[in-house]
């Protein structure tokens, strides 16, 4: 099993703008994530689960240790070769000027050929492969604004698999989604992972998400790791008790036998 | 079809128009110019001085004018526009064109003369509040760290607040008979700029829209969030620096050669995006080309409505251009509507 994505003691600090700001940081995080795995990446609000994205994208870079994709140190890298491997899936899209499916999904071949002006042939049947692919050809043509919420998230995975990416990074990809379409969600991923061996970062709230789809699973904590391994060594009730502050039951998915996680809401 | 055939098409199409509205420029006027002789000077073969000096040294020279200046207001726009994510943005935000305009007045008020450019002496004061005016602004906003789009509208407006409060003071304090000029200037007019002059405006224009033309497709990526640009392999930093440089060299040649004319950065992208879609790779080269036929009209309209009299092209900009706008929010209404 050869490492994807190393993280090796890495540390990391936002610059502080007052004194009275609150300091977030990520402290001595290690872990690996194997080719052609779902790795999940869990945790309560500001466990460091978005900076953990923004260090592996080289969007921030780490203070002290070492990120390394493929073996190669991220921080060596160009930005453009940084993200011929890794394709980041984000939450939504910020509102703007109303780009087009396709130009939208066509933005993905930018870093595979930066000094471009516009996308060669090639581009565009690449962008054609990756619209058939996640079922959004047929709205090539129509503005970002005027797509749902599961179209939108079909879109940016098309952009995602346009980049021709070795890894797909999803942050929170069922937020935004009602439940057929976070069905949806998860039968693609699990189609992506298994027909072309991509592999997945999964970073979410959703517990019962992780534990469907994850082979292994990374729990995060005021920006170290807690636990990292196989889901049900992490999914453990004491575990997620003493990270979440609540009380919860860890039970099994009556139809998938895979681990689910329920609060027990006090009061009752 | 792809945004490269389609580009074309547009380009050539704006061409056509830009080609016949010079021409009919150059036969209008308040100088009474037959289309005859006007034929005749343009064929090398004048009939009396006067009218060459009318159709070479006075329409040609203003009819290059308009279609720079245009098309440097436009340029900018969009550059501003995309890198502020804001479709309301317009170049005077920067801060440019007041800092220039604070150049001006001090020459005027204090009687100065740049005696080695004499014929731009006006020109290298305004370009140098411009550049002032650009510098304070891209330092506030780059003190805070990167360059974040937020502090850089807000330093635009605050070095523009800044600098216009200081006309005002000066305005005040001096007598009013030396004023006359720079409240002209001040509405912007498209007065005949020498041929020395207009040499260096195109080559401070060309600059800018390079900077810019050369940024577009990454401005499109940044467009959705610099975030996704970076992890789309965007030097997010290196766009931001390079837009900005870009729109200031324009906003600040077009200040200093014709004053600040309003509504052209603004109407000209925002109808282009309406019509075209929002990719800066077709938009950035189609406002040099819309943005000089708008202000050719503006400035063909404002030599001749009230002949012999003239209108500031300003004005002209500002009543075509609101109405317009209001055109175009109605329809796109409709369009996208219930």
């Amino acid at each position: 099993m050869t490492a994807l994505v190393e993280f090796g003691r890495v540390g990391f600090a936002y610059p502080v703008p007052h004194r009275t700001a609150r300091s977030f940081a990520i402290r001595d995080l290690s872990f690996t994530v194997a080719a052609g795995e779902i790795f999940g990446v869990i945790g309560p609000n500001a466990s460091g689960k978005t900076t953990l994205i923004r260090l592996l994208s080289r969007v921030l870079e780490p203070d002290s240790g070492d990120i390394r994709l493929e073996g190669e140190r991220v921080r060596r890298l160009t930005r453009a070769a940084v993200a011929t491997r890794i394709a980041v899936v984000p939450q939504s899209l910020p509102q703007g000027f109303p780009y087009t499916v396709e130009e939208l999904v066509l933005m993905g071949r930018f870093p595979h050929a930066p000094g471009r002006f516009f996308e060669s042939e090639g581009d565009r049947g690449i962008a054609v492969e990756a619209m058939t692919a996640m079922d959004v050809l047929e709205l090539r043509a129509e503005p970002l604004d005027r797509l749902s919420g599961g179209e939108r998230q079909r879109a940016l995975l098309a952009r995602a698999l346009c980049q021709r990416p070795r890894l797909l990074v999803l942050d929170e990809p069922t937020s935004h989604l009602d439940l057929r379409y976070q069905a949806e969600c998860v039968g693609l991923l699990r189609r992506l992972n298994g027909s072309s061996g991509l592999t997945i970062i999964l970073v979410t709230h959703d517990l019962n998400l992780a534990g469907e789809l994850c082979h292994r699973l990374l729990l995060l904590a005021d920006g170290s790791a807690v636990r990292e391994g196989p889901v049900e060594s992490v999914l453990d009730e004491a575990t997620l008790e003493a990270v979440y502050g609540c009380r919860v039951v860890v039970d099994k998915h009556p139809a998938s036998r895979r681990p689910t996680v329920q609060v027990v809401w006090p009061g009752a | 079809m792809t945004a490269g055939t389609r580009l074309l098409a547009v380009l050539g199409a704006l061409a056509l128009v830009l080609a016949g509205l010079a021409l009919v420029a150059l036969f209008v006027g308040s100088a009474p110019v037959s289309p005859r002789s006007v034929l005749a000077v343009l064929a090398g073969r004048a009939p009396a001085a006067l009218e060459q000096v009318v159709v070479l040294d006075l329409r040609l020279p203003r009819i290059l004018a308009a279609l720079l200046a245009g098309g440097a207001l436009a340029v900018a726009g969009v550059g501003f526009q995309g890198l502020t994510r804001n479709p309301l943005a317009e170049p005077s935000v920067l801060g440019v064109s007041s800092g220039a305009a604070f150049g001006v007045v001090i020459a005027q008020v204090f009687g100065l003369r740049a005696g080695v450019l004499d014929a731009l002496g006006l020109t290298a004061f305004a370009f140098a509040g411009a550049f002032i005016a650009g510098l304070t602004v891209y330092g506030i906003a780059a003190r805070a760290g990167g360059l974040p789009v937020h502090t850089l509208l807000l330093a635009g407006v605050i070095v523009g607040i800044f600098f216009s409060s200081a006309i005002t003071v000066l305005i005040s304090i001096v007598d009013f008979d030396r004023l006359g000029g720079v409240i002209y200037w001040l509405l912007g007019s498209l007065a005949p700029i020498p041929v020395g002059g207009l040499a260096v405006f195109a080559v401070v224009a060309a600059v800018g829209f390079w900077l810019i033309l050369g940024q577009s497709r990454q401005l499109n990526l940044l467009a959705l969030g610099e975030e996704g640009a970076l992890q789309l392999g965007v030097h997010a930093e290196r766009v931001k620096r390079r837009i900005f440089a870009g729109a200031a060299l324009l906003t600040a040649a077009v200040v200093a050669f014709a004053g600040p004319i309003g509504f052209v950065g603004l109407i000209v992208p925002h109808a282009l995006r309406m019509l075209l879609g929002p990719d800066h790779r077709v938009l950035v080269p189609t406002a040099l080309l819309a943005g000089g036929v708008f202000l050719l009209a503006a400035d063909t309209l404002a030599r001749n409505l009230i002949a012999p009299a003239e209108l500031s092209v300003g004005v002209i900009t500002a009543f075509c251009g609101a109405p317009f706008f209001i055109y175009l929010l109605r329809a796109r209404a409709t369009r996208i509507g219930p």
